[in-house]
């Protein structure tokens, strides 16, 4: 069996607000997805108990999620603290777009 | 097996001729998707026909988001991006993969379901733009299956079938005919809808606006088709096919009567001869209309070129293609005419707009987009050394555009003679009338260029302002209306007092009920489309120029389309009583 994860059992789980007027709509939902393939790590966003493949574009328009709506974030992999600081930091950024 | 019964649908005789044969429904806007379960050794396979609907896709959709870019701005062109995301979307296509190799079942099947599944999500969202959203997805997903399923069609597509369908574009058309198909019956469409003039000039019968063809027909089931009476008969019983038998031979003995002046000109019994030429939009249809006898080339369509390739055609492909029509219509010449795409033959097929046949098309494309237009001229000029080439502007309705496109023109001729690039210095440039304000200004326009071309379909739409489309307003739409016939001899006076010669390429051209009335008007040349063609020469050969200007006398007359048209149609019949007239 090939080495076992660095951290297999904590993965990384953070709540964002979605700060930029227009929401998470095609534009930041690209980059979204673009900035999360460029990690092996899992990425999940879960938004009222649903959850979604956040490295997926037609997932992550499914979640119409508006500003000020509240999504919980789940990265899981080698790279997930790399991966977790990007992500979160395009949030807090509000796309910039805000 | 208890034998099913016989409908009768009608429609609009879009290309004549009368057979029988099996039907193949084609689906293609709305796809009709089945589930099928695949063994193992089929997995690759599915696999395959994904990934290439997932190219095939991409590409289209590129290729209208750049459209739509240069004409609409990024705002409309979004909803392609999103679209086009979607299509590069690995972990849906890898969900999309693992589920066919685990459920074993066939491609669009689970494209349906698992794009479906995101659809329905978003369709329950109370926000209006994720609604929206749920079309994008929506519409990438018809465009996936749609491409899945045309690898099928290929491959399943049997030969000597009836194809039967909602709706079929140009490209369908020829498709369809590289097969060997029998007929063609469609719910929509005209007869100056692109196919029907395709089919008519590739010899396939075929019925448009039935309504409701496709929703009658079952696959397999027994269809016959007439051409020439509009109408299609699904499980016709024996009486009906020998009925329609009887028919097919009489309209057979008639053609082959035609076939003996297939090589004579188009003279009147006086003695004035008419140019009688034919309307293309493909090389491979020469074949064809020099069988018919045409006198060259009254209208090349060089949409179909365009129509073809994912990408604009370059310049060298262009070029050789317009060589080889011009050299295989030698001794005689070539109209072709500049792009005209826009209204109903949009390059893009999502590319809309509120009012298409008011909007963005023929010549006002090609001089916003003056690259695609130069490029286009530079192609017709260095192809004018093979043979005659005259050049016609289409959608004109002003001067403006006419001197803009010869300040192009010119500009495209300094540019050959300081590369030394051979053209032929004489290339007449002329214009398509078809809108009413250059139908009322044609004098001045005729000053301006070589020749004139009279484009009926669009004109007369214009003139009564009736979408011939549109079948609760379609009656409307009169060839024969006081207007159109009034309109017409104004033009062709313009021509002439501007010593400039008149054609006409629009479909009343070939209307053998409008040819007495056309010559005696003065038209000097009648481009047809080639299925008719011998036709109009029997007619144009059994009168004299002096009857038919007396003819054309009392016409402009008459108050009414309906005395005008029994008019003629009584004169023909006793001038040329061997007609088949529907």
């Amino acid at each position: 069996m090939a080495t076992a994860p660095a951290c297999r059992t904590c993965m990384i789980e953070k709540e964002v607000t979605i700060k930029n007027r227009a929401g998470l709509h095609t534009r930041p939902a690209a980059a979204l997805v673009k900035t999360a393939a460029k990690f092996q790590s899992e990425f999940y966003i879960i938004k009222d108990g649903f959850e979604i493949n956040g490295k997926s574009i037609i997932g992550v328009m499914t979640l119409a999620a508006e500003q000020g709506s509240t999504l919980q974030l789940r990265f899981e992999g080698d790279d997930e603290e790399a991966a977790a600081n990007e992500v979160i930091g395009l949030f807090e950024r509000g796309f910039d777009e805000v | 097996m208890e034998p099913k019964s016989e409908i009768v649908l009608h429609g609009i005789a879009a290309s004549p001729g009368i057979v029988m044969g099996k039907a193949y429904i084609f689906t293609k806007h709305i796809p009709r998707i089945e589930e099928k379960t695949i063994t193992v050794n089929d997995v690759e396979q599915e696999l395959l026909r994904l990934r290439h609907a997932q190219t095939r896709s991409q590409k289209e959709l590129e290729k209208i988001l750049q459209l739509t870019e240069e004409k609409v701005g990024n705002q409309k062109a979004k909803i392609f991006e999103a679209q086009i995301m979607i299509l590069s979307d690995t972990v849906l296509f890898d969900s999309i993969k693992k589920r066919i190799q685990k459920e074993l079942k066939n491609a669009e099947w689970i494209v349906h379901k698992e794009i479906s599944k995101y659809q329905q999500m978003m369709l329950k969202s109370p926000d209006e733009y994720m609604r929206e959203r749920a079309h994008d997805v929506e519409d990438v997903k018809n465009r996936l299956i749609r491409n899945i399923q045309q690898d099928l069609l290929i491959s399943r597509f049997e030969k000597k079938s009836v194809v039967i369908s909602e709706m079929l574009t140009p490209a369908d058309t020829v498709l369809f005919s590289r097969n060997d198909v029998l007929a063609y019956a469609t719910d929509m469409g005209g007869t100056t809808s692109h196919a029907a003039l395709l089919s008519r000039s590739l010899k396939i019968p075929s019925v448009v606006g039935l309504k409701d063809v496709s929703k009658h027909v079952q696959q397999e089931d027994w269809v016959l088709v007439d051409g020439y009476a509009g109408s299609v008969i699904i499980n016709p019983t024996r009486e009906t096919i020998a009925r329609c038998n009887k028919r097919k031979r009489e309209h057979r003995q008639f053609e082959s009567k035609l076939e003996l002046i297939r090589d004579l000109s188009a003279q009147t019994t006086d003695g004035k001869e008419i140019r009688l030429s034919g309307n293309i939009e493909f090389s491979q249809e020469f074949r064809f209309i020099s069988q018919q006898g045409a006198h060259g080339i009254g209208l090349y369509r060089t949409e179909g070129i365009f129509l073809r390739s994912d990408a604009y055609p370059s310049e060298q492909v262009q070029f050789n293609e317009y060589k080889t029509i011009v050299e295989k219509a030698k001794p005689y010449k070539v109209v072709m005419r500049t792009l005209d795409i826009g209204g109903d033959k949009v390059l893009a097929e999502n590319y809309s707009e509120e009012n298409p046949f008011l909007g963005w098309r023929g010549i006002r494309i090609l001089l916003d987009k003056p690259e695609l237009f130069v490029t286009q001229l530079r192609a017709m000029f260095r192809a004018s050394v093979h043979g005659e080439v005259w050049i016609m502007l289409p959608m004109i309705s002003g001067i403006k555009e006419i001197r803009r496109s010869k300040e192009l023109i010119e500009q495209v001729k300094q540019e050959l003679r300081g590369k030394n690039i051979p053209f032929d210095e004489n290339v007449k440039i002329g214009v398509m009338i078809e809108v009413p304000s250059a139908a009322v200004i044609a004098s001045d326009i005729a000053q301006e260029v070589d020749f004139l071309s009279i484009g009926t379909n669009d004109l007369i739409q214009y003139l009564i302002a009736v979408d011939r489309g549109n079948e609760t307003v379609s009656s409307l739409y009169q060839e024969f209306h006081p207007a159109v016939i009034k309109t017409i001899h104004h033009i062709i006076k313009a021509g002439h007092q501007h010593n400039k010669p008149v054609s006409m390429c629009g479909e009343m051209a070939g209307d053998p009920t409008a040819t007495l009335l056309l010559l005696g008007l003065g038209l000097d040349e009648f481009s047809v489309t080639p299925v008719v063609l011998p036709e109009i020469k029997k007619i144009i050969r059994s009168v004299s120029f002096r009857e038919s200007e007396e003819i054309a006398q009392r016409v402009l007359e008459m108050k009414t389309e309906e005395d005008i048209a029994d008019f003629l149609r009584v004169n023909l019949h006793a001038m040329v009583p061997e007609l088949l007239l529907e």
